[in-house]
Protein backbone atom coordinates (compact mmCIF):
# COMPACT_ATOMS: atom_id res chain seq x y z
CA UNK A 1 0.00 0.00 0.00
CA UNK A 2 1.56 3.31 -1.05
CA UNK A 3 2.38 5.80 1.68
CA UNK A 4 1.62 9.56 1.69
CA UNK A 5 4.77 10.29 -0.28
CA UNK A 6 3.70 7.92 -3.01
CA UNK A 7 0.27 9.50 -3.07
CA UNK A 8 1.94 12.87 -3.66
CA UNK A 9 3.88 11.33 -6.53
CA UNK A 10 0.68 9.94 -8.01
CA UNK A 11 -1.07 13.30 -7.66
CA UNK A 12 1.82 14.91 -9.54
CA UNK A 13 1.42 12.29 -12.26
CA UNK A 14 -2.27 13.15 -12.54
CA UNK A 15 -1.36 16.82 -12.90
CA UNK A 16 1.19 15.91 -15.56
CA UNK A 17 -1.46 13.92 -17.43
CA UNK A 18 -3.84 16.89 -17.32
CA UNK A 19 -1.15 19.24 -18.62
CA UNK A 20 -0.56 16.88 -21.54
CA UNK A 21 -4.28 16.81 -22.27
CA UNK A 22 -4.38 20.62 -22.15
CA UNK A 23 -1.54 20.69 -24.69
CA UNK A 24 -3.81 18.79 -27.08
CA UNK A 25 -6.87 20.97 -26.44
CA UNK A 26 -4.72 24.08 -26.95
CA UNK A 27 -3.96 22.81 -30.46
CA UNK A 28 -7.34 21.50 -31.57
CA UNK A 29 -10.88 20.49 -30.68
CA UNK A 30 -10.83 17.25 -28.73
CA UNK A 31 -12.79 15.17 -26.23
CA UNK A 32 -11.31 17.16 -23.38
CA UNK A 33 -13.69 16.74 -20.46
CA UNK A 34 -13.81 12.96 -20.37
CA UNK A 35 -10.01 12.78 -20.47
CA UNK A 36 -9.65 15.21 -17.56
CA UNK A 37 -12.31 13.53 -15.44
CA UNK A 38 -10.47 10.20 -15.27
CA UNK A 39 -6.92 11.56 -15.04
CA UNK A 40 -6.56 10.70 -11.34
CA UNK A 41 -7.87 7.19 -11.95
CA UNK A 42 -5.51 6.76 -14.90
CA UNK A 43 -2.53 7.97 -12.86
CA UNK A 44 -3.28 5.44 -10.13
CA UNK A 45 -3.77 2.64 -12.66
CA UNK A 46 -0.72 3.29 -14.80
CA UNK A 47 1.75 4.39 -12.14
CA UNK A 48 0.73 2.25 -9.19
CA UNK A 49 -1.68 -0.59 -9.92
CA UNK A 50 -1.07 -2.16 -13.33
CA UNK A 51 1.84 -4.40 -14.20
CA UNK A 52 2.26 -3.33 -17.80
CA UNK A 53 4.78 -5.88 -19.10
CA UNK A 54 4.87 -9.66 -19.20
CA UNK A 55 7.45 -11.19 -16.87
CA UNK A 56 8.58 -14.82 -16.65
CA UNK A 57 6.54 -15.15 -13.44
CA UNK A 58 3.38 -13.39 -14.43
CA UNK A 59 1.57 -12.20 -17.53
CA UNK A 60 0.83 -8.50 -17.77
CA UNK A 61 -2.34 -6.81 -16.57
CA UNK A 62 -4.52 -5.41 -19.30
CA UNK A 63 -6.22 -2.04 -19.58
CA UNK A 64 -9.08 -1.41 -21.99
CA UNK A 65 -10.40 2.08 -22.56
CA UNK A 66 -14.01 1.34 -23.35
CA UNK A 67 -14.79 5.07 -23.41
CA UNK A 68 -12.39 5.37 -26.30
CA UNK A 69 -12.89 9.10 -26.81
CA UNK A 70 -10.91 9.68 -23.58
CA UNK A 71 -7.93 8.62 -25.67
CA UNK A 72 -6.02 11.81 -24.89
CA UNK A 73 -5.40 10.96 -21.25
CA UNK A 74 -4.46 7.44 -22.38
CA UNK A 75 -1.90 8.88 -24.80
CA UNK A 76 -0.73 11.18 -21.99
CA UNK A 77 -0.02 8.06 -19.91
CA UNK A 78 1.96 6.61 -22.80
CA UNK A 79 3.97 9.84 -22.93
CA UNK A 80 4.63 9.71 -19.16
CA UNK A 81 5.68 6.08 -19.56
CA UNK A 82 8.12 7.12 -22.28
CA UNK A 83 6.43 4.99 -24.93
CA UNK A 84 5.72 8.04 -27.07
CA UNK A 85 7.12 11.57 -27.13
CA UNK A 86 5.05 14.26 -25.38
CA UNK A 87 5.65 16.45 -28.43
CA UNK A 88 3.48 14.05 -30.43
CA UNK A 89 0.40 14.84 -28.34
CA UNK A 90 -0.58 18.22 -29.85
CA UNK A 91 -0.12 16.64 -33.28
CA UNK A 92 -2.82 14.02 -32.56
CA UNK A 93 -5.06 13.42 -35.55
CA UNK A 94 -2.79 15.33 -37.91
CA UNK A 95 -1.41 13.79 -41.05
CA UNK A 96 1.17 11.12 -40.27
CA UNK A 97 0.55 11.08 -36.51
CA UNK A 98 0.28 7.68 -34.86
CA UNK A 99 -2.17 9.15 -32.35
CA UNK A 100 -5.80 9.24 -33.44
CA UNK A 101 -9.03 10.37 -31.87
CA UNK A 102 -9.63 6.92 -30.40
CA UNK A 103 -7.14 4.31 -29.22
CA UNK A 104 -5.59 2.35 -32.07
CA UNK A 105 -2.79 -0.15 -32.09
CA UNK A 106 -0.61 2.24 -34.04
CA UNK A 107 0.19 3.80 -30.67
CA UNK A 108 2.67 1.67 -28.71
CA UNK A 109 1.14 0.51 -25.45
CA UNK A 110 -2.47 0.39 -26.60
CA UNK A 111 -3.74 -3.09 -25.73
CA UNK A 112 -6.98 -2.96 -27.70
CA UNK A 113 -8.43 -0.55 -30.24
CA UNK A 114 -11.77 0.89 -29.15
CA UNK A 115 -14.11 3.65 -30.23
CA UNK A 116 -17.62 2.38 -30.67
CA UNK A 117 -19.05 2.44 -27.16
CA UNK A 118 -20.12 -0.61 -25.22
CA UNK A 119 -17.56 -3.06 -26.59
CA UNK A 120 -14.72 -3.40 -24.11
CA UNK A 121 -16.45 -4.89 -21.09
CA UNK A 122 -17.28 -8.03 -23.09
CA UNK A 123 -13.73 -8.13 -24.38
CA UNK A 124 -12.49 -7.71 -20.83
CA UNK A 125 -14.72 -10.58 -19.70
CA UNK A 126 -13.12 -12.76 -22.39
CA UNK A 127 -9.59 -11.77 -21.38
CA UNK A 128 -10.36 -12.37 -17.71
CA UNK A 129 -11.85 -15.78 -18.60
CA UNK A 130 -8.69 -16.74 -20.48
CA UNK A 131 -6.51 -15.72 -17.53
CA UNK A 132 -8.76 -17.60 -15.14
CA UNK A 133 -8.61 -20.74 -17.30
CA UNK A 134 -4.82 -20.56 -17.08
CA UNK A 135 -4.86 -19.97 -13.33
CA UNK A 136 -3.21 -16.58 -13.85
CA UNK A 137 -3.62 -13.72 -11.35
CA UNK A 138 -3.30 -11.09 -14.09
CA UNK A 139 -5.87 -8.36 -13.87
CA UNK A 140 -8.13 -6.89 -16.52
CA UNK A 141 -9.30 -3.32 -16.07
CA UNK A 142 -12.02 -1.76 -18.22
CA UNK A 143 -12.67 1.99 -18.04
CA UNK A 144 -16.27 2.83 -18.87
CA UNK A 145 -17.98 6.16 -19.36
CA UNK A 146 -21.28 6.98 -17.69
CA UNK A 147 -23.04 7.85 -20.94
CA UNK A 148 -21.66 4.62 -22.31
CA UNK A 149 -23.72 2.69 -19.78
CA UNK A 150 -26.72 3.47 -21.97
CA UNK A 151 -25.39 0.85 -24.39
CA UNK A 152 -27.17 -2.47 -23.87
CA UNK A 153 -24.03 -4.46 -24.55
CA UNK A 154 -22.52 -3.19 -21.29
CA UNK A 155 -25.32 -4.93 -19.42
CA UNK A 156 -24.96 -8.14 -21.41
CA UNK A 157 -21.37 -8.24 -20.24
CA UNK A 158 -22.35 -7.18 -16.71
CA UNK A 159 -24.81 -10.08 -16.54
CA UNK A 160 -22.20 -12.48 -17.89
CA UNK A 161 -19.12 -11.71 -15.79
CA UNK A 162 -20.28 -12.83 -12.30
CA UNK A 163 -21.54 -16.11 -13.77
CA UNK A 164 -17.90 -17.02 -14.36
CA UNK A 165 -16.39 -15.65 -11.15
CA UNK A 166 -13.69 -13.40 -12.64
CA UNK A 167 -12.32 -11.94 -9.41
CA UNK A 168 -9.52 -10.30 -11.38
CA UNK A 169 -11.86 -8.27 -13.59
CA UNK A 170 -12.28 -4.64 -12.59
CA UNK A 171 -14.68 -2.22 -14.27
CA UNK A 172 -14.36 1.47 -13.50
CA UNK A 173 -17.17 3.89 -14.27
CA UNK A 174 -15.92 7.42 -14.79
CA UNK A 175 -19.17 8.94 -13.54
CA UNK A 176 -18.62 12.53 -14.65
CA UNK A 177 -22.36 13.20 -15.12
CA UNK A 178 -22.15 14.55 -18.66
CA UNK A 179 -22.50 13.10 -22.14
CA UNK A 180 -22.40 14.71 -25.57
CA UNK A 181 -25.86 16.25 -25.43
CA UNK A 182 -25.62 17.45 -21.84
CA UNK A 183 -26.27 16.08 -18.37
CA UNK A 184 -26.67 12.31 -18.22
CA UNK A 185 -29.52 12.88 -15.75
CA UNK A 186 -31.40 14.80 -18.45
CA UNK A 187 -30.64 12.57 -21.41
CA UNK A 188 -31.18 9.13 -19.86
CA UNK A 189 -30.62 8.87 -16.10
CA UNK A 190 -28.59 5.98 -14.67
CA UNK A 191 -29.73 6.22 -11.06
CA UNK A 192 -29.65 4.18 -8.97
CA UNK A 193 -26.37 3.12 -10.53
CA UNK A 194 -24.72 1.25 -7.66
CA UNK A 195 -27.90 -0.73 -7.07
CA UNK A 196 -27.98 -1.76 -10.72
CA UNK A 197 -24.49 -3.25 -10.55
CA UNK A 198 -25.27 -4.88 -7.18
CA UNK A 199 -28.38 -6.44 -8.67
CA UNK A 200 -26.13 -7.87 -11.39
CA UNK A 201 -24.05 -9.45 -8.58
CA UNK A 202 -20.94 -7.29 -8.85
CA UNK A 203 -18.87 -6.09 -5.92
CA UNK A 204 -19.53 -2.37 -5.92
CA UNK A 205 -17.44 0.44 -4.45
CA UNK A 206 -18.28 4.10 -4.80
CA UNK A 207 -15.46 6.57 -4.43
CA UNK A 208 -14.53 10.16 -5.12
CA UNK A 209 -12.63 9.70 -8.37
CA UNK A 210 -10.40 12.66 -7.61
CA UNK A 211 -9.34 11.51 -4.13
CA UNK A 212 -6.06 9.73 -4.79
CA UNK A 213 -5.97 8.05 -1.39
CA UNK A 214 -9.47 6.67 -1.92
CA UNK A 215 -8.64 5.48 -5.45
CA UNK A 216 -5.48 3.71 -4.36
CA UNK A 217 -7.20 2.16 -1.33
CA UNK A 218 -9.99 0.81 -3.54
CA UNK A 219 -7.50 -0.64 -6.04
CA UNK A 220 -5.44 -2.27 -3.33
CA UNK A 221 -8.53 -3.89 -1.82
CA UNK A 222 -8.71 -6.10 -4.93
CA UNK A 223 -9.39 -8.84 -5.68
CA UNK A 224 -12.68 -9.35 -3.91
CA UNK A 225 -13.49 -12.71 -2.35
CA UNK A 226 -15.87 -13.60 -5.11
CA UNK A 227 -16.79 -12.14 -8.48
CA UNK A 228 -15.82 -9.05 -10.43
CA UNK A 229 -15.65 -5.55 -8.98
CA UNK A 230 -16.94 -2.25 -10.29
CA UNK A 231 -15.59 1.02 -9.03
CA UNK A 232 -18.10 3.81 -9.48
CA UNK A 233 -15.88 6.87 -9.46
CA UNK A 234 -17.72 10.13 -8.98
CA UNK A 235 -15.82 12.65 -11.02
CA UNK A 236 -16.12 16.13 -12.48
CA UNK A 237 -16.08 16.52 -16.24
CA UNK A 238 -13.19 18.74 -17.30
CA UNK A 239 -11.62 18.48 -13.82
CA UNK A 240 -8.71 20.83 -13.24
CA UNK A 241 -9.32 23.31 -16.03
CA UNK A 242 -10.95 26.57 -14.89
CA UNK A 243 -13.99 27.61 -16.88
CA UNK A 244 -14.38 24.11 -18.30
CA UNK A 245 -14.80 22.08 -15.13
CA UNK A 246 -18.29 20.72 -14.63
CA UNK A 247 -19.69 22.20 -17.83
CA UNK A 248 -21.39 20.59 -20.80
CA UNK A 249 -18.93 22.39 -23.07
CA UNK A 250 -16.13 20.28 -21.58
CA UNK A 251 -17.21 17.24 -23.60
CA UNK A 252 -15.70 18.32 -26.91
CA UNK A 253 -13.89 21.61 -27.17
CA UNK A 254 -10.60 23.38 -27.63
CA UNK A 255 -8.91 25.95 -25.41
CA UNK A 256 -7.97 29.39 -26.69
CA UNK A 257 -4.63 30.90 -25.76
CA UNK A 258 -5.95 32.62 -22.66
CA UNK A 259 -7.82 29.53 -21.45
CA UNK A 260 -4.78 27.34 -21.99
CA UNK A 261 -2.59 29.78 -20.05
CA UNK A 262 -5.02 29.76 -17.13
CA UNK A 263 -5.26 25.96 -17.31
CA UNK A 264 -1.48 25.56 -17.10
CA UNK A 265 -1.39 28.02 -14.18
CA UNK A 266 -4.05 25.99 -12.34
CA UNK A 267 -2.18 22.77 -13.04
CA UNK A 268 1.19 23.54 -11.51
CA UNK A 269 3.55 20.58 -11.94
CA UNK A 270 4.64 20.56 -8.29
CA UNK A 271 1.11 20.73 -6.92
CA UNK B 1 -28.86 -32.52 -42.85
CA UNK B 2 -29.78 -29.42 -40.96
CA UNK B 3 -27.00 -26.91 -40.39
CA UNK B 4 -27.62 -27.55 -36.72
CA UNK B 5 -26.60 -31.19 -37.12
CA UNK B 6 -23.68 -30.16 -39.32
CA UNK B 7 -22.61 -27.95 -36.43
CA UNK B 8 -22.97 -30.80 -33.94
CA UNK B 9 -20.86 -32.99 -36.22
CA UNK B 10 -18.32 -30.19 -36.44
CA UNK B 11 -18.19 -30.10 -32.64
CA UNK B 12 -16.74 -33.62 -32.77
CA UNK B 13 -13.98 -32.29 -34.99
CA UNK B 14 -13.48 -29.45 -32.53
CA UNK B 15 -13.09 -32.00 -29.73
CA UNK B 16 -10.37 -33.75 -31.74
CA UNK B 17 -8.63 -30.42 -32.30
CA UNK B 18 -9.09 -29.45 -28.64
CA UNK B 19 -7.30 -32.62 -27.56
CA UNK B 20 -4.26 -31.48 -29.56
CA UNK B 21 -4.49 -27.74 -28.95
CA UNK B 22 -4.93 -26.50 -25.40
CA UNK B 23 -5.83 -23.03 -26.65
CA UNK B 24 -9.08 -24.16 -28.24
CA UNK B 25 -12.27 -23.10 -26.44
CA UNK B 26 -15.88 -23.40 -27.55
CA UNK B 27 -17.96 -20.30 -26.88
CA UNK B 28 -21.66 -20.95 -27.37
CA UNK B 29 -24.98 -19.28 -26.79
CA UNK B 30 -27.66 -21.36 -25.10
CA UNK B 31 -26.71 -24.64 -26.76
CA UNK B 32 -26.53 -26.75 -23.60
CA UNK B 33 -24.00 -29.56 -23.22
CA UNK B 34 -22.44 -30.51 -26.55
CA UNK B 35 -21.88 -34.23 -26.63
CA UNK B 36 -18.32 -35.20 -27.44
CA UNK B 37 -16.90 -31.89 -26.25
CA UNK B 38 -18.47 -30.73 -23.01
CA UNK B 39 -17.86 -33.87 -20.99
CA UNK B 40 -14.24 -34.00 -22.16
CA UNK B 41 -13.47 -30.31 -21.77
CA UNK B 42 -16.01 -28.89 -19.32
CA UNK B 43 -13.95 -25.75 -18.58
CA UNK B 44 -13.42 -25.07 -22.26
CA UNK B 45 -17.08 -25.01 -23.19
CA UNK B 46 -18.24 -21.53 -22.27
CA UNK B 47 -21.92 -20.68 -22.69
CA UNK B 48 -22.73 -16.99 -22.35
CA UNK B 49 -26.45 -17.32 -22.92
CA UNK B 50 -28.53 -15.45 -25.46
CA UNK B 51 -26.41 -12.38 -26.11
CA UNK B 52 -24.72 -12.29 -29.50
CA UNK B 53 -22.85 -9.03 -29.03
CA UNK B 54 -21.42 -10.20 -25.73
CA UNK B 55 -20.75 -13.62 -27.26
CA UNK B 56 -18.52 -12.16 -29.96
CA UNK B 57 -16.87 -9.64 -27.64
CA UNK B 58 -16.03 -12.34 -25.11
CA UNK B 59 -14.60 -14.51 -27.88
CA UNK B 60 -12.45 -11.59 -29.05
CA UNK B 61 -11.13 -11.17 -25.51
CA UNK B 62 -10.36 -14.86 -25.23
CA UNK B 63 -8.47 -14.72 -28.52
CA UNK B 64 -6.66 -11.55 -27.47
CA UNK B 65 -5.38 -13.40 -24.40
CA UNK B 66 -4.09 -16.28 -26.52
CA UNK B 67 -7.00 -18.70 -26.75
CA UNK B 68 -8.42 -20.15 -29.98
CA UNK B 69 -12.17 -19.57 -29.60
CA UNK B 70 -14.75 -21.22 -31.83
CA UNK B 71 -18.07 -19.40 -31.53
CA UNK B 72 -21.20 -21.50 -31.95
CA UNK B 73 -24.29 -19.41 -32.62
CA UNK B 74 -27.15 -18.93 -35.05
CA UNK B 75 -26.14 -17.37 -38.39
CA UNK B 76 -28.82 -14.65 -38.57
CA UNK B 77 -28.18 -13.36 -35.05
CA UNK B 78 -24.41 -13.74 -34.88
CA UNK B 79 -23.92 -12.02 -38.24
CA UNK B 80 -26.33 -9.15 -37.69
CA UNK B 81 -26.37 -8.45 -33.95
CA UNK B 82 -22.73 -9.41 -33.63
CA UNK B 83 -21.62 -7.56 -36.76
CA UNK B 84 -19.90 -4.63 -35.11
CA UNK B 85 -18.12 -6.88 -32.64
CA UNK B 86 -16.96 -9.08 -35.53
CA UNK B 87 -15.75 -5.98 -37.36
CA UNK B 88 -14.16 -4.06 -34.48
CA UNK B 89 -13.17 -6.60 -31.86
CA UNK B 90 -12.27 -9.53 -34.10
CA UNK B 91 -11.14 -8.19 -37.49
CA UNK B 92 -9.93 -4.65 -36.76
CA UNK B 93 -8.17 -5.80 -33.60
CA UNK B 94 -6.83 -8.85 -35.49
CA UNK B 95 -8.19 -11.48 -33.14
CA UNK B 96 -8.25 -15.10 -34.09
CA UNK B 97 -11.94 -15.91 -33.59
CA UNK B 98 -13.69 -18.68 -35.54
CA UNK B 99 -17.44 -18.75 -36.12
CA UNK B 100 -19.44 -21.89 -36.63
CA UNK B 101 -22.94 -20.75 -37.53
CA UNK B 102 -25.82 -23.02 -38.52
CA UNK B 103 -29.11 -21.74 -39.95
CA UNK B 104 -27.40 -19.91 -42.80
CA UNK B 105 -29.77 -19.25 -45.69
CA UNK B 106 -33.47 -20.09 -45.64
CA UNK B 107 -33.26 -23.27 -43.61
CA UNK B 108 -35.41 -21.87 -40.80
CA UNK B 109 -38.23 -21.82 -43.38
CA UNK B 110 -41.58 -21.18 -41.68
CA UNK B 111 -39.93 -19.75 -38.57
CA UNK B 112 -39.99 -16.65 -40.68
CA UNK B 113 -37.87 -13.84 -42.03
CA UNK B 114 -36.36 -12.96 -38.65
CA UNK B 115 -34.66 -16.35 -38.66
CA UNK B 116 -33.44 -16.35 -42.27
CA UNK B 117 -29.76 -15.52 -42.75
CA UNK B 118 -29.66 -14.14 -46.25
CA UNK B 119 -27.56 -11.03 -45.56
CA UNK B 120 -24.53 -12.54 -43.84
CA UNK B 121 -22.40 -12.93 -46.97
CA UNK B 122 -22.97 -9.30 -47.92
CA UNK B 123 -22.19 -8.10 -44.41
CA UNK B 124 -19.12 -10.19 -43.73
CA UNK B 125 -17.69 -9.79 -47.22
CA UNK B 126 -17.21 -6.12 -46.32
CA UNK B 127 -14.85 -6.84 -43.42
CA UNK B 128 -11.12 -6.67 -44.21
CA UNK B 129 -9.06 -9.63 -43.10
CA UNK B 130 -12.03 -11.92 -42.49
CA UNK B 131 -12.25 -15.31 -44.17
CA UNK B 132 -15.75 -16.43 -45.16
CA UNK B 133 -16.29 -20.14 -45.75
CA UNK B 134 -19.42 -21.86 -47.01
CA UNK B 135 -18.93 -25.62 -47.27
CA UNK B 136 -21.05 -27.64 -49.70
CA UNK B 137 -21.63 -30.86 -47.77
CA UNK B 138 -21.25 -32.28 -44.24
CA UNK B 139 -17.86 -33.77 -44.98
CA UNK B 140 -16.58 -30.48 -46.35
CA UNK B 141 -17.87 -28.74 -43.20
CA UNK B 142 -15.45 -30.75 -41.12
CA UNK B 143 -12.61 -29.87 -43.48
CA UNK B 144 -13.60 -26.22 -43.20
CA UNK B 145 -13.38 -26.44 -39.40
CA UNK B 146 -9.88 -27.88 -39.60
CA UNK B 147 -8.87 -25.24 -42.15
CA UNK B 148 -10.31 -22.47 -39.98
CA UNK B 149 -8.25 -23.60 -36.99
CA UNK B 150 -5.03 -23.01 -38.91
CA UNK B 151 -6.11 -19.89 -40.82
CA UNK B 152 -4.87 -16.63 -39.38
CA UNK B 153 -7.55 -14.13 -38.36
CA UNK B 154 -11.32 -14.37 -38.00
CA UNK B 155 -13.05 -17.11 -39.99
CA UNK B 156 -16.81 -17.41 -40.42
CA UNK B 157 -18.11 -20.84 -41.42
CA UNK B 158 -21.60 -20.57 -42.86
CA UNK B 159 -23.55 -23.79 -42.37
CA UNK B 160 -26.73 -24.31 -44.32
CA UNK B 161 -28.86 -27.41 -44.85
CA UNK B 162 -26.28 -29.77 -46.27
CA UNK B 163 -26.61 -33.25 -47.73
CA UNK B 164 -23.69 -35.43 -48.79
CA UNK B 165 -22.52 -35.03 -52.38
CA UNK B 166 -21.82 -38.49 -53.74
CA UNK B 167 -18.19 -39.11 -54.52
CA UNK B 168 -17.09 -35.63 -53.48
CA UNK B 169 -13.96 -35.56 -51.37
CA UNK B 170 -11.79 -32.84 -52.88
CA UNK B 171 -8.94 -31.31 -50.89
CA UNK B 172 -10.12 -28.17 -49.10
CA UNK B 173 -7.91 -25.19 -49.73
CA UNK B 174 -9.11 -21.84 -48.40
CA UNK B 175 -9.60 -19.40 -51.28
CA UNK B 176 -9.67 -22.00 -54.06
CA UNK B 177 -12.80 -22.74 -56.03
CA UNK B 178 -13.32 -26.46 -56.72
CA UNK B 179 -14.38 -27.57 -60.21
CA UNK B 180 -16.94 -30.36 -59.85
CA UNK B 181 -17.98 -30.70 -63.50
CA UNK B 182 -16.49 -29.20 -66.62
CA UNK B 183 -18.34 -27.82 -69.60
CA UNK B 184 -17.90 -25.12 -72.22
CA UNK B 185 -21.40 -23.68 -72.67
CA UNK B 186 -21.76 -21.96 -69.30
CA UNK B 187 -20.50 -22.06 -65.74
CA UNK B 188 -22.55 -22.33 -62.57
CA UNK B 189 -20.94 -20.90 -59.47
CA UNK B 190 -22.68 -22.20 -56.37
CA UNK B 191 -22.06 -22.01 -52.67
CA UNK B 192 -23.12 -24.08 -49.66
CA UNK B 193 -26.31 -26.07 -50.07
CA UNK B 194 -26.72 -24.74 -53.61
CA UNK B 195 -23.81 -26.79 -54.91
CA UNK B 196 -26.07 -29.86 -54.95
CA UNK B 197 -28.71 -27.78 -56.71
CA UNK B 198 -26.14 -26.81 -59.33
CA UNK B 199 -25.18 -30.45 -59.86
CA UNK B 200 -28.82 -31.39 -60.37
CA UNK B 201 -29.17 -28.57 -62.91
CA UNK B 202 -25.99 -29.75 -64.61
CA UNK B 203 -27.50 -33.19 -65.18
CA UNK B 204 -30.78 -31.78 -66.47
CA UNK B 205 -28.91 -29.47 -68.83
CA UNK B 206 -26.66 -32.29 -70.03
CA UNK B 207 -29.77 -34.20 -71.03
CA UNK B 208 -30.69 -31.18 -73.18
CA UNK B 209 -27.23 -31.12 -74.74
CA UNK B 210 -25.92 -28.16 -72.74
CA UNK B 211 -22.55 -28.70 -71.09
CA UNK B 212 -21.95 -26.59 -67.98
CA UNK B 213 -19.03 -26.22 -65.65
CA UNK B 214 -20.01 -26.49 -61.98
CA UNK B 215 -17.88 -24.61 -59.49
CA UNK B 216 -18.06 -24.97 -55.70
CA UNK B 217 -17.35 -21.58 -54.18
CA UNK B 218 -16.61 -22.81 -50.66
CA UNK B 219 -14.63 -19.68 -49.92
CA UNK B 220 -16.61 -16.50 -50.49
CA UNK B 221 -13.84 -14.30 -49.12
CA UNK B 222 -11.18 -14.13 -50.33
CA UNK B 223 -12.94 -14.92 -53.60
CA UNK B 224 -10.98 -16.97 -56.11
CA UNK B 225 -10.98 -14.28 -58.80
CA UNK B 226 -8.78 -16.36 -61.08
CA UNK B 227 -11.31 -19.18 -61.29
CA UNK B 228 -14.17 -16.72 -61.87
CA UNK B 229 -12.22 -14.99 -64.64
CA UNK B 230 -11.30 -18.31 -66.26
CA UNK B 231 -14.96 -19.35 -66.21
CA UNK B 232 -15.91 -16.04 -67.80
CA UNK B 233 -13.25 -16.33 -70.50
CA UNK B 234 -13.86 -20.02 -71.21
CA UNK B 235 -17.67 -19.96 -71.29
CA UNK B 236 -18.73 -16.31 -71.43
CA UNK B 237 -21.90 -17.21 -69.49
CA UNK B 238 -22.05 -17.41 -65.71
CA UNK B 239 -24.86 -18.27 -63.31
CA UNK B 240 -24.53 -17.85 -59.55
CA UNK B 241 -26.66 -19.79 -57.05
CA UNK B 242 -27.00 -19.04 -53.36
CA UNK B 243 -29.38 -19.03 -50.43
CA UNK B 244 -28.83 -15.34 -49.93
CA UNK B 245 -29.77 -12.01 -51.44
CA UNK B 246 -28.22 -11.90 -54.87
CA UNK B 247 -27.27 -8.27 -54.23
CA UNK B 248 -24.17 -8.30 -52.09
CA UNK B 249 -23.96 -12.08 -52.01
CA UNK B 250 -22.10 -14.46 -54.31
CA UNK B 251 -24.02 -12.94 -57.22
CA UNK B 252 -22.82 -9.48 -56.26
CA UNK B 253 -19.25 -10.66 -55.74
CA UNK B 254 -19.11 -12.35 -59.17
CA UNK B 255 -20.73 -9.30 -60.80
CA UNK B 256 -17.95 -7.14 -59.38
CA UNK B 257 -15.29 -9.40 -60.89
CA UNK B 258 -17.01 -9.48 -64.28
CA UNK B 259 -17.51 -5.72 -64.36
CA UNK B 260 -13.80 -5.16 -63.74
CA UNK B 261 -12.87 -7.87 -66.22
CA UNK B 262 -15.22 -6.47 -68.86
CA UNK B 263 -16.23 -9.93 -70.01
CA UNK B 264 -18.96 -12.48 -69.44
CA UNK B 265 -22.74 -12.36 -69.08
CA UNK B 266 -24.35 -13.19 -65.76
CA UNK B 267 -27.61 -14.45 -64.29
CA UNK B 268 -28.02 -14.62 -60.53
CA UNK B 269 -30.19 -17.17 -58.74
CA UNK B 270 -31.02 -16.32 -55.15
CA UNK B 271 -33.33 -14.13 -53.13
CA UNK B 272 -34.35 -10.92 -54.86
CA UNK B 273 -34.83 -7.68 -52.97
CA UNK B 274 -37.65 -8.75 -50.67
CA UNK B 275 -38.21 -10.62 -47.41
CA UNK B 276 -39.22 -14.28 -47.66
CA UNK B 277 -42.52 -13.86 -45.85
CA UNK B 278 -44.30 -16.90 -47.28
CA UNK B 279 -45.12 -19.48 -44.61
CA UNK B 280 -43.73 -22.65 -46.13
CA UNK B 281 -41.40 -25.54 -45.36
CA UNK B 282 -37.79 -24.96 -46.36
CA UNK B 283 -37.77 -26.85 -49.70
CA UNK B 284 -40.98 -25.12 -50.73
CA UNK B 285 -39.56 -21.73 -49.79
CA UNK B 286 -36.55 -22.40 -52.00
CA UNK B 287 -38.86 -23.32 -54.87
CA UNK B 288 -40.96 -20.16 -54.40
CA UNK B 289 -37.80 -18.09 -54.70
CA UNK B 290 -36.51 -20.05 -57.69
CA UNK B 291 -33.53 -21.45 -55.81
CA UNK B 292 -33.83 -24.96 -57.20
CA UNK B 293 -32.54 -27.00 -60.13
CA UNK B 294 -35.35 -25.74 -62.38
CA UNK B 295 -34.49 -22.14 -61.52
CA UNK B 296 -30.82 -22.68 -62.26
CA UNK B 297 -31.60 -24.54 -65.47
CA UNK B 298 -33.82 -21.69 -66.63
CA UNK B 299 -31.12 -19.13 -65.83
CA UNK B 300 -28.55 -21.07 -67.87
CA UNK B 301 -30.98 -21.47 -70.79
CA UNK B 302 -31.60 -17.71 -70.81
CA UNK B 303 -27.90 -17.20 -71.47
CA UNK B 304 -27.42 -20.09 -73.86
CA UNK B 305 -30.49 -19.51 -75.96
Amino acid sequence: MPGPTDLTVLRRRATALRRHVVSIAAAQHCHLGGSLSCADLMAALFFDFLQLADTPERRRDRFLLSKGHAVHVFHACLAELGKIDAAELPESGRSGSRLGGHPTRRAPGVEFATGSLGHALSVGVGIAMAEQLDGSPSRTVVMLGDGELQEGTVWEAALCAPRFGLEHLLAIVDFNKFQSAGAVANVLPLDPLAEKWRAFRWNVREIDGHDMAAIVAALHALPAQQGPTVLIAHTVKGKGVPGIEGTARAHYTSLNEDEARRAYAALEPGA
Amino acid sequence: MSGYFSALAAVQTLAELAAEDRRLVLVAQDFGPLRGFTERFPDRHIDVGISEENLVGVAAGLAHAGKLPFVLGMAPFVSMRGFEQIRDDCAYNRNNVKFLVPFAGLEAGPWGATHHAIEDIALLRSIPGLTLLSPADPNESLKAVRAAAVTDGPVYIRLGFLAPIDGYDAAFRVGEIVTLRDGADAAILATGSCVRTALAAHDALAARGVAVRVLNVHTLKPLDRGAVERAARDTGRLVTVEEHFVDGGLGGAVAEVLAELGAGRLRRVGVRDRFCTEVAPYPELLRIHGIDAAGVEAAVMELVA
